[in-house]
């Protein structure tokens, strides 16, 4: 657990996460197209993502695709929220991106 | 794109042998699975039906490629909501491999359709299932939330 929290406390990487949460299954060209940083950057950030199982891979033919694995947040989120919670965070959640309108950092 | 996957992965610390019963039987299925089990022969060819506690077919296929304790490949159409259905058959991968202390488990889900509400679902649900899989196999219990077939549906 310890290397999710590792992985995901850093903007840039969340932003990865991000990305792929909006297509999941790119390769390392297209995610560093809308990224602002240097290739072996995206890479180095990848591979640590990787390590934390945030981001898997998948080989299709030569392409070397990447995919969010939501698996360890989940492992995460179930810790520490109650079955009970869950439908009421939901709500609250909702409530937040309604008036806040959706600017997360 | 044209097809809709996603790729989940989870590492479990127990064995093949027990993965794979966990993966088939359902006595294990319906403690992670919200109740649900596997109507299946499990060899290639064979239909597959995800059967809900009251009797209905929740998805439902066949076995296009089976390797004990390696890998299934299934056909896998939904079945209970007409739009999901609509979108015809997607195929379900799960690809297990041993490790020093554990076994890797890879579920690919995919459609060969842009955007698909079912995989968008589908994907919803797995990684509940997986986390709940991995507790029951570590720890003897399966997480609360997929023990019952949800209420209403």
């Amino acid at each position: 657990m310890d290397i999710a929290f590792k992985a995901l406390g850093d903007a840039s990487r969340r932003h990865l996460l991000d990305q792929l949460r909006a297509q999941n299954g790119q390769t390392l060209g297209e995610l560093c197209q809308h990224l602002d940083m240097s290739r072996q950057a995206v890479t180095k950030h990848l591979r640590l993502l990787e390590r934390a199982q945030l981001v898997v891979v998948h080989w299709r033919g030569r392409e070397k695709l990447h995919f969010l694995n939501p698996v360890p947040i989940y492992e995460i989120a179930d810790r520490w929220i109650d079955k009970y919670e869950r439908g009421r965070l939901a709500l609250l959640a909702e409530l937040k991106t309604n008036l806040e309108g959706e600017t997360n950092e | 794109m044209s097809d809709s996957r996603f790729v989940y992965v989870i590492y479990i610390r127990t064995t093949l042998d027990k993965l794979w019963q966990a993966l088939i039987q359902p006595e294990f299925t319906r403690q992670y699975w919200s109740e649900t089990w596997h109507d299946c022969e499990w060899k290639p060819g064979a239909a597959w039906r995800l059967m809900a506690p009251d009797g209905r077919v929740v998805d439902a296929g066949e076995v296009v490629e089976i390797e004990p304790k390696s890998r299934i490949v299934l056909s896998w159409r939904h079945e209970i909501f007409p739009e999901l259905k609509a979108e015809g058959f997607s195929r379900c991968t799960f690809l297990l491999e041993a490790q020093t202390e554990s076994v890797k488990l890879t579920i690919i889900h995919e459609i060969d359709k842009p955007d698909s509400k079912f995989i968008e679902g589908a994907g919803t649900g797995w990684p509940a299932i997986l986390s709940s899989l991995k507790s029951l196999l570590e720890t003897g219990e399966s997480l609360v939330e997929t023990r019952k077939w949800p209420e209403g549906m």
